[in-house]
């Protein structure tokens, strides 16, 4: 029986020092056993190294940052599904994932399929609700306070012991070992990214991370824990190993089962010396080290397209464990022409 | 005496902990005390092992192996530290 094929839109195509899943992503969707695919390309800036890369992406355009407002998104995706018809969208960028999951009612009335978390499920994982989240569904994370102010540092002395993380409320963290350091932790994450920010207590221990994928009726459909083995600067892995640790499985079994979570994610565990594991943050997409769980042997992207698309999706229930994962970077000799063109009219 | 069941060692000496995906290397001998142990030889058999094929006093090698028993121990590669 022929394969169908679909047209898959993928946003982070930003494979650059600190990654986009987009890339690793359509190379899962393009060793899918389950249908063959025509990638589109849905790129920010005209710098995204994915736009370039032809044997990976079919075509691409340019869309709006999220912070412009979603009807002018939903306008420019209409635009492009009537070109492409557009099967289903993988969005991957964080700063998205919450004006996509607006829209999917809307985008699924044209005919585009998603296979996001509710609304719901992206609120309460937010790093100010980690404490509420962990009493919820009975998963252990580290103690933490949102603070607006300086002020409140006092009164935390007494709750929490040096070191202490001072976490920015999406991206980057501070480890602060006095107050003079958490000042200039405070102020510097925060003139980035906003308040609050969060107090977090420091776990000291090995850093493990999961990926997988839940059918939003409570069942794994995937899961893979690694190790990251290398650490870059800014905080990103640049290799990484599948473990079989038992209780990173249970833990993610237990987050899906009880959140009924739909569609991929992220964990990020820290072990302690005691072998006990906290959740220190959900991610509510595909991380940007995907592909080494379809090298162990669950394409979660592949079974993301199927659920979005309500085929019959079989849960992976085994993976290889030992492989690694060693990122590179590759430089590409590209034609001013292409810049040109993607820069100009949106599409190359 | 007894080693995780899933710790792997390989000819070359790389032994490796899939739970957490740890690795380490060990020398010649390192490998066959695993090895040993794997094949849950006790202590004393090991000791028996190890002198009857190297040149060494069994007051040396009982100590050098319970040095190396706590190092394993270090790295929760033994049974019994609390971890699953």
């Amino acid at each position: 029986m022929e394969k169908a094929k679909y047209t898959i839109g993928v946003t982070a195509l930003n494979a650059i020092d600190n990654p986009g899943p987009g890339v690793p992503v359509i190379r899962a969707l393009q060793e899918a056993k389950s249908f063959d695919v025509k990638i589109i390309g849905l790129s920010y800036e005209a710098l995204e190294p994915g736009i370039y890369m032809h044997d990976i992406v079919d075509k691409s355009y340019t869309i709006p940052y999220p912070s412009t407002g979603t009807h002018h998104l939903m306008n420019r995706l209409r635009e492009i599904h009537d070109i492409e018809k557009l099967d289903v969208i993988i969005p991957n960028f964080d700063a998205e994932l919450f004006s996509f999951i607006k829209l999917e009612p809307d985008l699924k009335k044209m005919g585009i399929h998603l296979f996001m978390p509710t609304i719901e499920q992206y609120e309460e994982r937010q790093k100010v609700n980690l404490p509420e989240f962990g009493e919820k569904y009975n998963i252990k994370v580290p103690k933490s306070e949102a603070i607006f102010s300086l002020d409140k540092m006092p009164e935390l002395e007494e709750d929490f012991k040096w070191p202490i993380l001072v976490k920015g409320k999406f991206y980057e963290a501070s480890v602060a070992h006095n107050f003079e350091q958490v000042n200039i932790a405070f102020n510097r994450i925060s003139s980035k990214w906003g308040l609050p920010i969060i107090i977090q207590e420091f776990i000291h221990g090995t850093e493990f991370n999961v990926t997988g994928l839940g059918d939003g009726k409570g069942n794994t459909i995937a899961a893979v824990p690694i190790r990251k083995q290398y650490i870059t600067d800014s905080g990103k892995g640049w290799g990484g190993i599948a473990v079989t640790d038992k209780k990173l499985l249970e833990i993610t079994d237990r987050f899906i089962s009880s959140t009924k979570w739909r569609g991929g994610f992220e964990l990020e565990l820290m072990k302690d010396n005691k072998g006990d594991f906290y959740m220190m943050e959900i991610n509510p997409r595909i991380p940007a080290w995907i592909y080494l769980a379809v090298g162990v042997g669950q394409n979660i992207p592949e079974a993301l397209v199927n659920l979005a698309l309500g085929n019959e999706v079989k849960p992976y229930t085994k993976y290889d464990a030992g492989k690694m994962f060693v990122r590179y970077s590759w430089d590409m000799i590209v034609d001013l022409k292409e810049f040109e063109k993607i820069s100009t009219t949106g599409e190359l | 005496m007894d080693i995780k069941k899933d710790v792997a060692v390989s000819d070359s000496g790389f032994v490796f902990y899939p739970t957490t995906g740890e690795s380490f290397s060990v020398n010649p001998l390192g490998m066959e005390i695993i090895r040993l142990m794997k094949d849950d030889k006790s202590f004393d058999k090991i000791t028996e092992y190890v002198v009857d094929h190297y040149n060494v006093e069994s007051s040396t090698i009982e100590k050098d192996l319970l040095d190396f028993i706590e190092m394993l121990n270090h790295f929760s590669l033994m049974e019994d530290d609390g971890e699953g």
